[in-house]
């Protein structure tokens, strides 16, 4: 019997151990040395917040592993021999592969503060950061924030949950400006301000000092020199492959393992997925490493497929994602970029409140919609996906925009004003033809 | 803030307290004129409290209620000696002897004519100290939130002693004694060993067959309830509730002073003195305004769950309390008319179904209406918008849930084992409850109290008091704590569980998943107080149709990349809801992935 073993039990190793199952009778082993079981990592901050136990974040119980003949080991992988097909493990025993899948995730990026090893100094990604939150938060009297992307709101939100005090050190001169328009950057910036959290744009972090005793003490501002005294500094400047320890060994790397359409890295029979996996030719507007939910569940399964023997390209399909900041959901389809170029014209409607806000891009010339950002409105995924997959025209999109509107019931509903906005720019006379409902959803989508 | 939301703690703590030390209040004094029953009944109490020297001798509530149930006692023997030797001239037997179902009543009602203290002399300062200051307690406590920034507030839950539930073991050891508690209470109660052995051996089958024939053994179920600590305030506040039940169900003689304290509520609603189920019914829909009030508040930006809010607190406020307070004063049989067979499982009782009969019109309409709400209204209404309409809209038992019950639904178990239990639970009682009907209404056509042996009179009164009692009541509410909100609801409803078949198999209603959104966190699964595992079925982008779910929209509400929405849609079996899989994925014949 074939053995695949994963290394790595995130999301992308699940799921490609999940869907080796499903495919084949093959044995198969996730080796991990983070914990015993799967869990989510996007749910971290629910725990710290007290919304969730660990136990709540386990997509699976204990017993589902056994039950699909799983091997779980918890260890950590040292070394591997790719012409033994072996891997040395920190316990000191050695595990056979016949396929292996690396699905290492990524570390916390940290470019040489000074001060970035010190005691309460931590990223926010894995379970053992959590830990290391929690141990410092007891009788916190501040922590400040450098970096200002998805996981540095996250940790923002956290501490705000416990009212500790909150700074943020943002490089950029609006809250994820480098994504996120200047509408919708500032519409955030507004809100983590209106929650009492402490933001300062424009400013990088210096150096982080150090009580004496190997404790961080407080965190220097680059640009002003100013000193903010803070029990706990969290570093979210994004993140990168956690593939250091792999360098040197006969693994094409650039800043990830590289692999193929096929998820295939150089050496035969090894496979990269997820966060750690750099694609050779990634799809046109896509980049070549994404570090998100969604696509480490695609590659989990696609892998899957191409060590079972079906041949199957990596094709994550048109971008989408989601996030919250603090209050405000946040959706995205298709390619929305934070400055769009000449050739494409983008329709903002905003809610009075300055928390609901729907972007709609679309080609200027031929009117072709290109992508959807919303803030506080929820879109359903297939139906923005098809009108950008068949390449709808803008006022065909308007038109039935309703049917897209994903909000519970009794929602208040804003096409109307977005197609009212559109009839003011252009001149034309629109009306809004569709409104929410599935049964329109459901012959949209099969037609 | 903080501090007005301190005050409300603090008289909310003080309302608990009168509440609980006003039983202690005051003092019994047994004289001629307040000796229950007939002329012989009397007769007999009267020569028995001589002997036993009670007589106008002042008592606490506790030494009167033992002393005057060994006084019954002896009056019962002695009717039943002077009785073996001939009844009197003309007097049927059990208008001289007295039978066991009259000592309750008895016990009671002398308990109430016999008490003097203060709460008799100042019913409206005790109601002042009692709910008075729970209410201004509570509202002090709620207020303040409505100025919080709106969005999703369970901060700190699992940081709460009241709110993070209990260890595993600890929770089964808890339910397991009470179940044999409640069982041997009954045997003894009933005076009937039959039943209580049947329903031992109908939960050892059902343990037998979710452990070996479900292979749910070696399924240990890790994601139940297993909290590194135990709140204890958790499981004081679910002893203080199953206390309370205890009391109101079977030991109403040690609550007079509640009773008498809303007497001139209830004789400015229906005319007459309050009983016990006044109080009841009084409490319930206070608790539900109030704690209405804070899902007003904590959902301020969620319409789905405030007009959901607003309608339970209707429907309990004006059909559950005041249309039958207001029947009742116009001497008409009072139902509440929301409720419906076979969750009001008497329904069919012949002291109702005669009620009914004998009122004209009007009790012809409540018959009518009553039969037509559960075998019409019910297909018809679930056929349109699930069973959500009922479990989470207008009953009364889900609009506690929804209100009081809200801070402890994360406490539901999800793991599969749990899931098994229920539904062997849910559709036993669900049968239990057509078989015990079945039975009254033989009875009721045919005088007969025997069906091939078993007597319909005990399963009749013996699901009273196992299911109506000790299911809804004691581990319904009481383990609301313990077992999170819907424990009654999920395990144990027989209208819920004919509900939840038409929602499974004959329905528009599902809960649609958006795309390739989820991200898997489980704020869902956490939240669904039913213990759906909502998020199994989220990550795979599979729509949920499942037989238990309520509807509430929680689990939409708390979802933070809105990926469910409740709907109403096109079509109607379960097979093709659920098969519309929108998952992204890779399909098994061509190779695309579907958006």
């Amino acid at each position: 019997m074939k053995h695949s073993v994963i290394i790595g039990n995130g999301i992308a190793g699940t799921t490609a151990a999940r869907w080796l199952r499903k495919l084949s009778d093959q044995k198969i082993t996730i080796i991990s040395s983070e914990t015993d079981h799967f869990f989510s990592r996007t749910a971290l901050m629910y725990i710290y917040m007290g919304h969730m136990r660990f136990e709540d974040t386990k997509p699976y119980e204990d017993w589902f592993w056994d039950k699909n003949r799983i091997d779980l080991v918890n260890d950590h992988v040292n070394s591997i021999d790719y012409a033994k097909k072996t891997l040395g493990l920190a316990s000191g025993s050695t595990i056979q592969y016949d396929n292996l899948i690396l699905a290492l995730g990524s570390k916390s990026n940290m470019f040489g503060w000074p001060g970035q090893d010190l005691d309460g100094v931590g990223g926010l990604y894995n379970f053992q950061d959590l830990e290391n939150m929690e141990k410092f938060s007891p009788g916190l009297e501040r922590a400040v924030i450098c970096g200002g992307g998805l996981i540095g709101i996250e940790m923002a939100e956290m501490f705000h949950s416990r009212n500790i005090p909150v700074t943020m050190l943002v490089r950029e001169s609006s809250y994820w400006s480098n994504v996120l328009p200047p509408e919708e950057s500032q519409m955030i910036s507004d809100h983590i301000n209106k929650n009492h959290i402490d933001l300062r744009l424009g400013v990088n972090l210096g150096e982080i000092t150090d009580d004496g005793s190997g404790k961080a003490k407080s965190v220097i501002v680059k640009e002003t020199g100013e000193e903010i005294p803070c029990g706990y500094v969290g570093l979210t400047a994004g993140v990168s492959p956690n593939v250091d320890w792999l360098k040197e060994t006969g693994l094409e790397i650039e800043r990830g393992i590289m692999v193929d359409d096929n998820l295939a890295t150089n050496i035969p029979d090894v496979y990269a997925i997820g966060d750690c996996a750099q694609l050779r030719t990634p799809n046109p507007g896509r980049r070549n490493i994404e570090a998100i939910w969604y696509t480490g569940r695609m590659m989990g399964e696609t892998v899957a497929y191409n060590i079972t023997g079906k041949k199957v390209d990596y094709d994550p399909g048109i971008w989408f994602n989601s996030a919250k900041f603090i209050d405000i959901e946040y959706q995205v389809y298709g390619d929305m970029p934070a400055q769009h170029d000449e050739a494409t014209e983008s329709l903002f409607w905003k809610h009075a409140d300055n928390e609901k806000s729907v972007r709609i891009n679309y080609d200027k010339a031929s009117g072709v919609i290109k992508g959807f950002n919303l803030f506080g409105i929820r879109y359903r995924h297939e139906v923005c996906e098809k009108w950008i997959k068949d390449g709808n025209h803008v006022e065909n999109v308007l038109q039935n925009l309703g049917m897209a509107n994903f909000d519970p019931e009794f929602y208040k509903q804003y096409e109307g004003d977005v197609v009212k906005l559109y009839n003011q720019k252009s001149g034309k006379n629109l009306t809004l033809k569709k409104k929410r409902g599935l049964r329109d959803v459901l012959s949209f989508l099969r037609s | 803030m903080k501090f007005i939301q301190n005050i409300g703690l603090g008289l909310f703590i003080i309302s608990l307290l009168a509440f609980v030390g006003m039983l202690g209040v005051g003092h019994q004094k047994l004289s001629l004129d307040n000796i229950p029953g007939n002329e012989y009944h009397k007769k007999a109490i009267t020569k028995a409290a001589q002997s036993e020297g009670i007589l106008d001798t002042e008592m606490s509530n506790i030494q009167f209620v033992s002393s005057f149930k060994q006084v019954l006692k002896t009056a019962q023997k002695d009717q039943e000696e002077i009785s073996k030797s001939g009844l009197p001239d003309g007097v049927d037997e059990w208008n001289f002897k007295i039978g066991n179902w009259k000592m309750d009543e008895y016990a009671s009602s002398a308990v109430k004519n016999s008490a003097a203290g203060p709460v008799q002399d100042n019913p409206w300062l005790f109601f002042f100290l009692t709910f008075g200051l729970a209410i201004i307690g509570g509202l002090l406590f709620i207020i303040p939130t409505f100025f919080e920034t709106p969005g999703i507030k369970h901060n700190g839950i699992y940081h709460n002693s009241l709110t993070r539930g209990l260890k595993v073991n600890l929770r089964s050891g808890i339910l397991i004694f009470t179940i044999i508690a409640v069982i041997v209470y009954g045997f003894i109660r009933e005076g009937n060993l039959f039943w209580p052995l049947v329903t031992i051996a109908i939960g050892l089958a059902i343990s037998y067959l979710v452990f070996f024939k479900e292979r749910s053994k070696e399924n240990n179920p890790q994601r139940s309830a297993s909290p590194i600590n135990t709140g204890w305030l958790g499981v004081i506040a679910g002893f203080i509730l199953i206390g309370f039940y205890i009391l109101l169900y079977w030991k109403p003689e040690y609550i007079n002073n509640w009773v008498t304290m809303v007497s001139p509520i209830s004789e400015v609603l229906n005319g007459g003195e309050a009983s016990r189920w006044f109080l009841y019914g009084m409490m319930y829909t206070i608790i539900m305004l109030v704690m209405g009030i804070r899902m007003l508040a904590k959902y301020q930006h969620n319409k789905y769950q405030r007009v959901r809010t607003y309608s339970v607190m209707f429907f309990q406020t004006a059909f559950a309390f005041l249309i039958p307070q207001m029947l009742a004063k116009f001497n008409m049989p009072a139902p509440d008319l929301k409720n419906m067979w076979p969750l009001d499982y008497s329904f069919f009782f012949d002291y109702r179904l005669n009620e009914m009969i004998s009122n004209g019109t009007i009790g012809i309409f409540m018959l009518v209406w009553g039969i037509v709400l559960f075998s019409v209204g019910v297909p018809v209404f679930v056929f349109f918008f699930g069973k959500r309409w009922y479990c989470s809209w207008v009953c009364g038992c889900g609009g506690l849930a929804e209100t009081m019950g809200d801070p402890f639904r994360q406490l539901s178990d999800k793991s599969m084992r749990a899931w098994k239990y229920e539904r062997y639970i849910i559709h036993g009682v669900m049968v239990a409850a057509v078989v015990m009907t079945a039975g009254v209404l033989y009875t009721y056509f045919t005088n007969s109290y025997s069906i091939l042996g078993f007597n319909t009179a005990s399963l009749k009164s013996w699901y009273g008091f196992f299911i109506g009692a000790g299911f809804a009541g004691i581990v319904g509410t009481g383990f609301y704590p313990l077992m999170g909100n819907r424990t009654w609801c999920r395990f144990g409803c027989p209208l819920a569980g004919y509900l939840g078949l038409i929602q499974k198999f004959r329905s528009k209603f599902r809960i649609t998943t958006n795309g390739g959104q989820c991200i898997s966190c489980g704020n869902c699964s956490t939240y669904c107080e039913m213990g759906i595992d909502v998020r199994s079925y989220a990550q795979k982008g599979q729509d949920i149709v499942r037989s238990s779910c309520v509807g509430c929209g929680v689990c939409s509400a708390v979802c933070p990349r809105g990926v469910l929405r409740l709907e109403n849609g096109p079509n109607t079996d379960s097979s093709s809801r659920t098969e519309e899989l929108r998952t992204i994925h890779i399909s098994e014949g061509e190779i695309k992935i579907l958006g």
